[in-house]
């Protein structure tokens, strides 16, 4: 051909060979750990560092642990974690004080949760469908942890505790936040100047106290507001503290995404004559809350671990079986190891859920951008 | 007579489709109804609080608390009112917060511009960090810190001395710390001398190069003077310094600088778990920053220091501003965590003494308007800042 006559003559092998120290694992070092000599000071003092912590670390997490053994051994034995404590406890602390032949049904509400979790990560199931699925879990696991009814025996809310509370705290405290939320978010950009003061004043007031102060007067106020004869159980009242927290940093959410609604897509329904809510619930709600969605993700894993507050006012979720298992007697004294081991299970779920936020924002802006 | 104004719009509207009037009748039910509904909590509050016996009002505040402090920054006796009982637990919530703000900004930044290392090693580890701890319950981290020390350190006798002077006991940390002489007044006075210098230095610096275009080495000019004087002057003092050591007399150390088990856990905890968080703002508030514009300052010919100081952080921190407020109010309203590990701030107080009179709206009362008087003032001050360093549009 009439190209390869112009092509110059291939280099010969020795000459198109990088220098042995800029590919392969010498590259790599030399581009990522030493490219500098700072670079290279701080390389030296991170490894040293490593080198220095980590077999400690592994011994007493790994090597030396106990993973079954008596209290007596465990203390015996210092340099080594003792895992036979939460063997011990793994039922108590996941579970609380549910019936202990009948944690199947907690566990199950739980696999449910997860396997609709699951689904909702998936974007083609997000439809009508999603939503009554949703419902029908809370109803199920609802039956599922209370009993009394399918020939389930009944297990009154004060026997409820461990990983499925806090499921529960959280999921129910961010589904039912939701509707609240928006409300607000729109009452702040609405043009009725009395209805903007009342929703800026709540969410302003929520967002500016600390979620104890919420839970506090959830447990002593609450029952003062009521009148006479109606009480509310403490279960109740923690989960509608927690519905009332949230929905104030939902509403901030939401009112994010309906900022970056364009201000065309108001004219435009305006212009078809849609009303208020036409145009709300059709065209601009849809729009803010897919822009919304990772923010709101994010506030879920922020309330995920803020449930752990109930330990305040003595709830049994996660939290308080975990401190309250390390108040046995015969068990004292392996607070370290407990603490780690709801701090994975937490971690495992917060982390999942932050990659997902992730994976999220990428996805919808890529969609977006197109 | 109105002949300009027509009376009627050409189409007759029903008076329930104007607009206008809707609002108003919407506003009125919606004010009815929050009006309505308070005053029904409240009427059902306060019949309740008859039928209970319990007395309303701040009159409490005059009485004598009973209760012991463990850690005040002021004297505080059981037989004090209670209402310096909470003044000394707002006291403490501040103690921890400002210095716990203070630290997480530090650590925060480190670790946020660590995260954005070219060396891979220190950017996985900044990101195990970040991951790690942003994932885990404040309040699971607190415990862990707290039975740490509580249990994992040994007691006064045998504390750990990692340098010397410094002990760390389950009874707390301690530090040596100088002991305050009359004399210092004299270095303080210089130190202020040296600070109105080294802005005077400033002004004419910047004078100086917007006539001529030459630059100072102001770092060396500013840091001369307010460095040098004072401790020229502590020198020709005869440097008259005396260090408090903690010693261990009888069952615990005495003297130098404590902090309890209680401060240290609730400060660590907190720092950290915020640390977190500010280094993810840091770290987007640096990315969000085109790379045009350090490039550009690169052709320049300005050095690397000299393009992150004038020309990425200046803009980085209008992105970074906002949020680390909000991280800021985090800190603060994290730090109610502290009733939970017996650190005496002022939700521990309230709670104790809402439990004492049974006086549990007035107690819920003042934690609220606390928190949001510090919120709403940590919010003005920020706001401010964020105005003063905002893109200055033309």
């Amino acid at each position: 051909m009439a190209e390869s006559s112009i092509a110059p003559a291939p280099p010969t092998p020795e000459a198109v060979r990088p220098p042995a120290t800029s590919v392969g694992v010498l590259g790599w070092l030399r581009a990522n750990l030493f490219n500098s000599p700072f670079n290279s000071v701080l390389t030296v003092l991170a490894l040293a560092a490593l080198v220095y912590l980590i077999p400690g670390i592994v011994q007493w997490l790994l090597l030396e642990a106990h993973w079954q053994a008596t209290p007596e051994i465990c203390r015996a034995a210092e340099d080594g974690a003792c895992w036979a404590f939460i063997r011990e406890k793994f039922r108590y602390i996941m579970f609380g004080f549910y019936p202990l032949e009948q944690q199947w049904r907690p566990t199950l509400a739980m696999l449910l949760f997860v396997v609709l979790i699951g689904l909702s990560t998936q974007r083609r199931f997000w439809n009508r469908g999603l939503l009554l699925a949703w419902a029908a879990l809370m109803m199920a696991s609802y039956v599922l942890m209370a009993g009394g009814i399918l020939g389930l025996e009944a297990v009154s809310n004060d026997k409820w505790g461990g990983l499925p509370l806090t499921l529960m705290l959280s999921v129910v405290g961010i589904l039912l936040a939701f509707p609240l939320g928006i409300l607000l978010a729109l009452g702040r950009r609405s043009d009725m100047p009395a209805i903007k003061a009342v929703c800026v004043g709540y969410i302003e007031l929520i967002r500016g106290v600390p979620l104890i102060s919420v839970l506090f007067m959830a447990s002593v106020m609450f029952p003062l507001f009521l009148p006479e004869g109606v009480t509310i159980d403490k279960l109740l009242r923690a989960q509608a503290a927690i519905i009332l927290f949230a929905a104030a940093y939902l509403a901030e959410v939401v009112r994010g995404g309906l900022q970056a609604v364009p201000k065309g897509q108001y004219e435009a329904a305006a212009a078809l004559g849609l009303s208020y809510w036409q145009t709300t619930g059709l065209i601009i709600l849809p729009q803010a809350l897919r822009i919304a969605i990772p923010p709101i993700v994010n506030t879920f894993i922020g309330l995920f671990k803020d449930t752990s507050l109930v330990v305040i006012i003595s709830l049994f979720d996660l939290m308080t079986t975990t401190k309250t298992s390390l108040t046995d007697p015969q068990w004292l004294g392996f607070s370290v190891e407990a603490y780690l081991f709801t701090g994975l299970i937490y971690f495992v779920c917060c982390f999942f859920m932050s990659r997902f936020s992730q994976y999220l924002e990428q996805h919808l802006r890529k969609g977006r951008e197109r | 007579m109105t002949m300009s104004k027509p009376v009627e719009t050409t189409r007759r509207q029903a008076v329930w489709n104007d607009p206008r009037l809707r609002a108003i009748v919407y506003q009125i039910l919606v004010l009815g109804g929050v009006l309505l509904l308070g005053w029904y909590l409240v009427s059902n509050t306060l019949h309740r609080l008859e039928q209970q016996s319990i007395a309303t009002g701040f009159g409490f505040l005059e009485k004598e608390a009973g209760f012991g402090i463990s850690e005040s920054l002021i004297a505080y006796t059981p037989a004090d009112t209670y209402l310096r009982a909470f003044l000394v637990g707002v006291l403490n919530t501040f103690k921890v917060g400002l210095v716990g703000i203070v630290l997480a900004t530090l650590i925060g930044t480190v670790i946020g511009i660590a995260r954005l290392s070219s060396n891979w090693l220190i950017a996985r580890l900044a990101a195990i960090y970040v991951e790690g701890l942003r994932n885990i319950p404040l309040l699971l981290q607190l415990f862990l810190w707290y039975s740490l020390i509580n249990e994992s350190l040994p007691g006064p006798r045998q504390a750990l001395s990692p340098l010397p002077g410094v002990f760390m006991s389950n009874r707390g940390l301690y530090l040596p710390a100088p002991v305050w002489q009359a004399d210092y007044g004299y270095v303080a006075l210089a130190l202020i001398v040296a600070v109105v210098l080294a802005l005077l230095l400033v002004r004419w610096a910047h004078r100086r190069q917007d006539l001529t275009g030459q630059q100072v080495p102001l770092s060396l000019l500013v840091l001369g003077p307010v460095l040098g004087l004072p401790v020229l002057v502590f020198f020709v003092l005869g440097a008259p310094l005396q260090w408090s050591v903690p010693e261990l007399k009888g069952f615990n150390f005495q003297g130098g600088l404590s902090l309890s088990p209680e401060y240290a856990a609730l400060l660590t905890g907190l720092t950290l778990y915020t640390a977190a968080f500010i280094a993810e703002i840091v770290r987007s508030g640096i990315q969000a920053v085109a790379k045009g514009q350090s490039e550009a300052a690169l052709s320049l010919g300005l050095p690397r220091s000299k393009v992150l100081r004038l020309v990425i952080l200046p803009q980085a921190l209008r992105v970074i501003v906002p949020p680390l407020t909000s991280q800021y109010l985090n800190l603060i309203k994290n730090s109610s965590l502290a009733v939970a590990i017996g650190y005496p701030d002022l939700v521990s107080i309230a709670n104790t003494t809402l439990n004492q009179t049974g006086q549990a709206v007035e107690g819920i009362a003042m934690i609220m308007a606390t928190y949001l008087t510090i919120s709403l003032a940590i919010a003005a001050f920020m706001n401010w800042y964020n105005k003063r360093i905002a893109f200055k549009e033309r």
